[in-house]
């Protein structure tokens, strides 16, 4: 699978916070499906995860209970050898994360349409932020939605411009409160996008567009 | 003990073998003694109480040797491989969460893992845990907490009265140093 490499990266204090495992779940899928497509994130995820060794090895100790080391040889007793099992490259546009979580690639999405053409699927994920797949046409405004908290969205086909630039395939972009942005799906294949974020969802089909601007739902 | 990893000092990388391939219980009570404390250190200061870390230390420490021959010392340390474990099992166990992993590059049955690739590995992580142990104590604190305390910057800041910006610089200063020393 060949990669365009990707321009617009994960910041540190992100990655760092993935690799220490203290983010929401919809935003650790956004990342894991990032780094799946950028070797950039890939390296420097390899370091966050050093640094947390070095942390352990670093760290403090707690004594365990007398009897902690019987008590763990004796679980590993009942236990086989754990099949391996890595996520491997999967063809198709999803990598391997995203799969896991559609159950198979971008033909087994259950889309719903929200309007102008645009679809959306919410992922199941742990409360305390979501994530969903858009799908939006070609030369179409993305889904208004101001943000109340911060926002991933990260490119898996076509792409995406705004004020920022051009998105596409494999690369992120973070948005926090202060940040307004128009993002229009660029001319060529369709855009879709994984989108996360820990606010709550800013628009459904039930209202229209306009309205939801005007809100600020 | 093959000799060589005691020569190139590659801690704990003999005793991994030695559990993979003869599930040496010597060399399993070896690792327990020194990651278990730290293990659970880790665990009750991510916010599990004594006994769900005591029993979460187990469990890592159990899938440790379940998991024996997925280790690979030329992409990482024992301490890091241990780390990722217990970081996964306390998702788990305190959050009731999965924890999406990004796709492997490699494929295919694993060759036996290339000693010098190890060895330039295993000396990077000793170069970052002697970096870590040197950094000034108001940066080595904030990377600590951020592995070790399940807090974003923004709640380090509300917790500890500093400004996240000097939080934010801190912590970057201290990533400067500790990747200076990996590279």
């Amino acid at each position: 699978m060949s990669k365009k490499s990707v321009t617009h990266h994960i910041s540190d204090e992100l990655l760092m916070a993935y690799s220490a495992g203290t983010l929401p779940e919809a935003f650790n899928l956004v990342i894991a499906t990032h780094v799946s497509l950028s070797d950039d994130a890939r390296a420097r995820l390899r370091e966050f995860e050093a640094v947390g060794g070095a942390v352990l090895e670093d760290s403090e100790t707690v004594a365990l209970s007398d009897d902690a080391l019987e008590a763990t040889l004796k679980l590993i007793s009942t236990r086989a050898k754990d099949p391996i099992k890595t996520m491997r490259q999967q063809p198709g546009i999803f990598p391997s994360p995203l799969q896991d979580y559609v159950g198979g690639d971008v033909e087994s999405v259950k889309w719903r349409r929200i309007g102008n053409g645009v679809k959306q699927a919410i992922l199941p994920t742990d409360k305390g932020a979501s994530v969903r797949l858009l799908y939006i046409p070609a030369g179409q405004e993305l889904p208004d939605h101001g943000h109340h908290g911060t926002e991933m969205t990260l490119v898996l086909q076509g792409a995406f411009e705004d004020e920022d630039g051009r998105f596409e395939r494999g690369d992120i972009e973070v948005a926090d409160q202060d940040m307004e942005h128009t993002p229009v799906a660029a001319q060529g294949p369709d855009c879709i996008c994984l989108a996360a974020t820990d606010a709550p969802l800013k628009f459904n089909s039930l209202l229209p567009k306009v309205a939801q601007r005007f809100l600020r739902i | 003990m093959n000799v060589q990893d005691r020569v190139t000092a590659n801690p704990w990388v003999a005793e991994m073998r030695a559990i993979h391939e003869h599930q040496d219980r010597a060399a399993f009570a070896a690792l327990f003694r020194h990651f278990a404390p730290r293990v659970k250190a880790f665990l009750m200061k991510s916010g599990a109480d004594g006994a769900l870390a005591e029993e979460t230390t187990q469990e890592v420490m159990a899938t440790l040797w379940t998991k024996a021959h997925m280790f690979d010392p030329t992409r990482a340390s024992v301490a890091t491989w241990i780390f990722t474990i217990a970081r996964n099992r306390s998702i788990d166990a305190l959050r009731r969460q999965r924890r999406p992993e990004p796709e492997d590059l490699t494929w295919g049955p694993e060759a036996e893992p290339d000693q010098e690739d190890t060895m330039v590995l295993q000396q990077e992580s000793n170069r970052l845990t002697r970096a870590l142990s040197e950094l000034p104590e108001k940066q080595r604190v904030l990377i600590e907490r951020a592995y070790f305390g399940d807090l974003s910057h923004s709640e380090i800041a509300a917790e500890t009265g500093l400004p996240l910006g000097t939080i934010k610089s801190r912590i970057r200063l201290a990533l400067e140093r500790l990747r200076h020393a990996m590279r």
